[in-house]
């Protein structure tokens, strides 16, 4: 039972990560039907970004802050510089800029800061936490997580929902022309997207980093996972996305508790090939008809 | 006034607008008609700014827009209801109609979602669907409905009755001619099915082969048996 708890409490912490790294994945793919290759580098780089602020006796909160806000600009940039050009082209033509940018990022990042694993701190302990005498399987930097993911994703759905700003995005996403004819400007609602996206994965990216060590491979695994992660919730849907990343979470977390560590790849990717046998468009995605 | 002066355009070396003269009065509708291929809808896109005018000039209110942005159209008062619907098939009903409502024409009033529904009663009843779920004269009234809550002088259709029952057809005809009243539309009506489109309209043009090959008040042209056989097929 103590096993059960603990592995479940890990498993919710490793999948709030994923959801919120699928959820940047699903913004652009929501935006501009790319699956973005290069998110885990981008927020390996405003992860970086954040170390050398605490590095310099920046306080923790304010580097967050300052990752969050290099994600937005560097998700800015790379679509008005990188993505644009190729706007419109076979959409094959983004996916492998984003991959060769996966690479860029990754080279430019041990040049500037070294390969050498580096401690990154983290705002809360990250010690097991203790009920009377039995410690249970969660820290304190763990329920943050989970709650900092919870935040981010109720703001994501009051901004698609309740907002004007939300609505332009989602048209633009959907129906770039018609929403040009009602006066959106789309390309700045696309731009917008990735700039959203890339903030929250220098969130994922703070998260992971968080009282772990860094180097610029840290988050090669998260290319995989929340790739996984967004495609079983079904790419279109941020909620699906949370779920996605949660399923995902446990699962592994189960594998490694009971089984061994060694296997929660392989089980990753049967969960990954069980889904798009059964469901090739994810869990939750919305059966809209799009040509009509 | 709508005005479009020898406009033309082309898709590489094929011209499908070549130098195509008409102007819409206010409290009209303007029916161009024309068979496949005549520049109908080339017409509209070029004006829009889809399609980039390689001559000519398009004027409302004697204010030259021939070059706008797109995306700014609407604020001058000029609204675009694409071919084959145009509805956002992932947005609700009411979230097609509020994206519509969001860059309306400069200084009008806002329309209410609510005199939407009074026009179109069929959109009220349907309000939370999802517009994918709609049939094909609802998504006709949305679009339409849509266009309005721009509060726009000039409304351009792009073959409203495409795949419609008859019945259909005139019943969102009879609603196009009444809403020219009251809401003191310039309606530039493109339109293959020639024999609807002239019983609401009071002008019309006819196109082929991207140039204006009569314009004429409607009834006028609907009585021309030549020209009707030769570009109308009725």
């Amino acid at each position: 039972m103590q096993q059960f708890l603990d592995t479940t409490l890990g498993g919710l912490v490793l999948g709030a990560v994923y959801a919120a790294f699928a959820l940047a994945l699903c913004l652009i793919w929501r935006s501009t039907r790319i699956v973005n290759f290069a998110q885990a580098a981008m927020a390996m780089v405003t992860t970086y970004i954040a170390l050398s602020l605490i590095n310099v006796d920046v306080p923790y909160w304010v580097a967050f802050l300052a990752a969050i806000a290099a994600g937005f600009v560097l998700g800015a940039v790379i679509e008005r510089v990188i993505i644009r050009p190729v706007e419109g082209k076979a959409e094959l033509n983004a996916v492998i800029l984003t991959l060769g940018l996966f690479m860029v990022l990754h080279g430019l990042t041990a040049l500037v800061f070294g390969v050498q694993h580096r401690g990154f701190p983290a705002p809360v302990s990250t010690n097991a936490m203790t009920v009377g005498d039995t410690s249970i399987g969660i820290t304190p930097f763990g329920i943050l997580t989970i709650v900092v993911v919870a935040v981010v994703m109720a703001g994501l759905v009051v901004l698609f929902r309740f907002t004007d700003l939300g609505l332009r995005m989602r048209a633009s996403a959907f129906n770039g022309e018609v929403s040009r004819l009602l006066g959106v400007r789309v390309g700045r609602m696309l731009t917008l997207g990735w700039a959203l996206a890339a903030a929250v994965g220098a969130v994922a990216g703070m998260l992971i980093a968080g009282g772990d060590l860094v180097n610029p491979a840290f988050m090669d695994p998260f290319v995989i996972y929340g790739f996984i992660a967004a495609v079983l919730g079904g790419l279109d849907s941020p909620i699906g996305s949370v779920i996605g990343g949660l399923i995902l979470g446990l699962s592994l977390s189960y594998v490694t508790g009971y089984v061994g560590e060694h296997l929660a790849p392989l089980v990753a990717l049967g969960i990954l090939m069980l889904v798009l046998l059964v469901r090739p468009s994810g869990l939750f995605a919305a059966a809209a008809a799009r040509r009509v | 006034m709508f005005a479009v002066e020898d406009l033309s355009a082309a898709y590489g070396p094929v011209k499908a607008l070549n130098g195509v003269s008409f102007t819409a009065e206010r409290g009209q509708v303007t029916a161009v008609l024309g068979a496949n291929g005549a520049g109908k809808t080339t017409l509209l896109r070029t004006v829009s700014g889809l399609v980039r005018s390689t001559k000519g000039s398009v004027k409302l209110d004697g204010k030259d827009i021939t070059r706008t942005a797109t995306e700014k159209l609407t604020s001058y008062g000029l609204s675009h209801v694409p071919e084959g619907r145009g509805v956002i098939a992932e947005l609700t009903v009411v979230e097609n109609l509020r994206l519509g409502g969001l860059h309306r024409a400069t200084g009008s009033e806002p329309m209410s979602i609510e005199r939407v529904f009074e026009l179109f009663p069929r959109l009220g009843e349907r309000r939370e669907a999802t517009a994918h779920m709609l049939s094909g004269g609802e998504r006709q009234m949305l679009v339409i409905g849509r266009a309005l809550m721009a509060r726009p002088t000039v409304l351009l259709l792009d073959e409203p009755s495409l795949g419609l029952a008859p019945r259909v057809v005139a019943q969102i005809f009879d609603l196009l001619r009444g809403l020219v009243q009251t809401e003191e539309l310039t309606v530039v009506l493109v339109e293959q099915n020639a024999r609807s489109a002239l019983s609401i309209a009071d002008h019309g043009v006819v196109l082929n082969l991207g140039k204006v090959v009569a314009s004429a008040p409607a009834a006028e042209l609907a009585a021309d048996e030549q020209l009707r056989h030769a570009y109308l097929g009725f």
